[in-house]
């Protein structure tokens, strides 16, 4: 059975270095009353499902996601799952569920308070736990490896990257919920010092503390609530080894593949939000893509001006979400990435119906 | 209550028990510990270091070692000038992907030196070794570069 999949609503907080005194659930709470206010329901009582995506090592205490459940009310009794993943990939599990049959509306959503931590150094400790956790090596110092062999193999040049930040600062203008946003020439950002060379630190995203939710469910549900609603027309992801040496980290095979999956190259799509932590993924991100010239690239400024983790591949969804709602596309893609130098990609397709 | 009818015992924050590494990882952590360095052969032939389980194109389990060098060529780097309290140098350093003499996969692990000009990518390093090598990824201090 084929079934159409809608997205009704999605709220995502600002972007804020650090959210101070606010814990977890009260990051997602905002977000859920928000997307409740959209569709017009008044708790998780009247979805079908709810998934979660969160980072347990983020707040450093196993099974730390569960307290998160208390900003939905879980009495009486919900459905309710959460990924050890970015929301999205809860997204990926919301639309399985409904699907299969078992659900006809599910809320997601995701979540982090990164800024109580040291979170290039917590992300260490996924890696491989025998021959890279115990080294230590940080997010930003395997990204470097990564910007390090493009600009070696002449695939990009330093100028290529601040382009990308450029990009984004001027982008996020437009975007409240961002971090950092503004004019920037690509001199101006080429005259900052190197930060763990090649990367300068705009090269990077900041971290970001904050939540985003949403609300999907079936075409009929959707017509039901009497609400703006886009069709989730594909899904889907790939995953590369978790051995950096084995892969060509120069580019993204897995985006490639779930991009053939998807029929997405050489279709047309109006915008594309992009999840490249690091300038120099974006690059990565558009070659695999094969993107034509008249698609907007991160209109939202993507994660260079805010980086929500564990909610920003949702984000990306949501920004998409929200450009057809208001009319500025009819057709757009949206990328989550996951794992140390893009290991893990998602691609989402949204229409406007 | 007087404190010292309290009971008290020391605790100790850490897993309660042990776990094998296997034939792979441990033949890998074993040969550290005698100052040796092995790969195995992935389904197409090309020897990786340090050794998978298994080929992740064929998913077929890898058994067939190899000894490699333990001095081999830069293949990626960045310079860290402010390390992390966390990093296994606490002077600045470079990560880099090195890809060991007989091996065709490169590893990843820091370079310690106080000429950071002649860390580029090509240029030659070895390990040093720890004086006691416990079969752990740190048995190799660093590398260094070789002499010119």
């Amino acid at each position: 059975m084929n079934i159409d999949i809608c997205i009704v609503a999605f709220s995502q907080s600002a972007c804020v270095a650090q959210a101070g005194a606010a814990n977890e659930v009260e990051l997602i709470m905002p977000q859920l009353e928000a997307v409740y206010g959209q569709v017009g329901i008044s708790n998780a009582q009247d979805v079908d499902f709810v998934c979660s995506g969160s980072c347990d090592y983020l707040q450093g205490a196993a099974f730390a996601f569960v307290a998160g459940v208390d900003a939905l009310g879980a009495v009486p009794p919900i459905q309710e799952s959460h990924v050890e993943m970015d929301a999205a990939w809860a997204l990926y599990e919301a639309v399985l569920k409904i699907r299969m049959g078992h659900a006809e509306s599910a809320l997601v959503y995701g979540f982090s308070k990164s800024s109580p931590g040291e979170l290039p150094v917590v992300l260490s400790q996924q890696l491989d736990p025998y021959y890279l956790a115990p080294q230590w090596i940080d997010s930003i110092s395997l990204a470097a490896l990564q910007a390090r062999l493009m600009l070696d193999k002449g695939i990009i040049k330093a100028s290529d990257m601040a382009a990308v930040v450029a990009s984004s600062r001027r982008c996020a203008m437009d975007n409240d919920k961002a971090q950092l946003a503004g004019q920037f020439s690509i001199s101006d950002l080429l005259e900052e010092p190197e930060y763990v060379s090649p990367l300068r630190k705009a090269d990077c995203s900041p971290i970001s503390d904050g939540a985003s939710a949403m609300i999907i469910c079936t075409r009929s549900k959707a017509e039901e609530w009497q609400v703006p609603f886009v069709r989730l027309s594909g899904i889907d992801h790939r995953i590369e080894t978790h051995n950096l040496g084995m892969r060509d980290l120069t580019t993204s095979h897995s985006t490639r593949l779930v991009a053939e999956a998807l029929s997405i190259h050489n279709s047309s799509l109006d915008i594309a939000e992009l999840y490249a932590p690091f300038s120099h993924q974006q690059i990565i991100l558009e070659q695999a893509l094969e993107l034509q010239a008249e698609t907007e690239i991160n209109p939202s400024g993507g994660v260079l001006a805010g980086n929500l983790m564990m909610a920003s591949g949702l984000s990306r969804v949501g920004e998409v979400f929200n450009r057809i709602v208001a009319g500025e596309a009819e057709r757009g893609l949206a990328h989550a990435t996951s794992g140390p130098c893009l290991q893990h990609n998602l691609l989402a397709i949204l229409e406007s119906v | 209550m007087v404190k010292d009818s309290l009971l008290q015992k020391e605790y100790e924050l850490g897993f309660t028990y042990t776990r094998s590494t296997g034939p792979v990882v441990g033949k890998f952590l074993t040969g550290l510990k005698n100052r040796q360095i092995f790969g195995n052969r992935a389904s197409d032939g090309r020897v990786i270091v340090p050794p998978m389980e298994y080929d992740p194109e064929t998913f077929r389990p890898l058994n067939d070692f190899v000894q490699v060098s333990d001095a081999g060529v830069i293949e990626s780097w960045c310079w860290v000038s402010k390390p992390r309290s966390s990093h296994p140098s606490a002077v600045p350093f470079a990560w880099a992907m090195i890809k060991l003499d007989g091996a065709d996969i490169s590893m990843i692990h820091h370079i310690v030196t106080n000429e950071q000009n002649r860390v580029v990518t090509g240029a030659r390093v070895k390990a040093l070794w720890i004086d006691q090598p416990v079969g752990f990824i740190s048995d190799i201090r660093c590398f260094v570069l070789e002499e010119d």
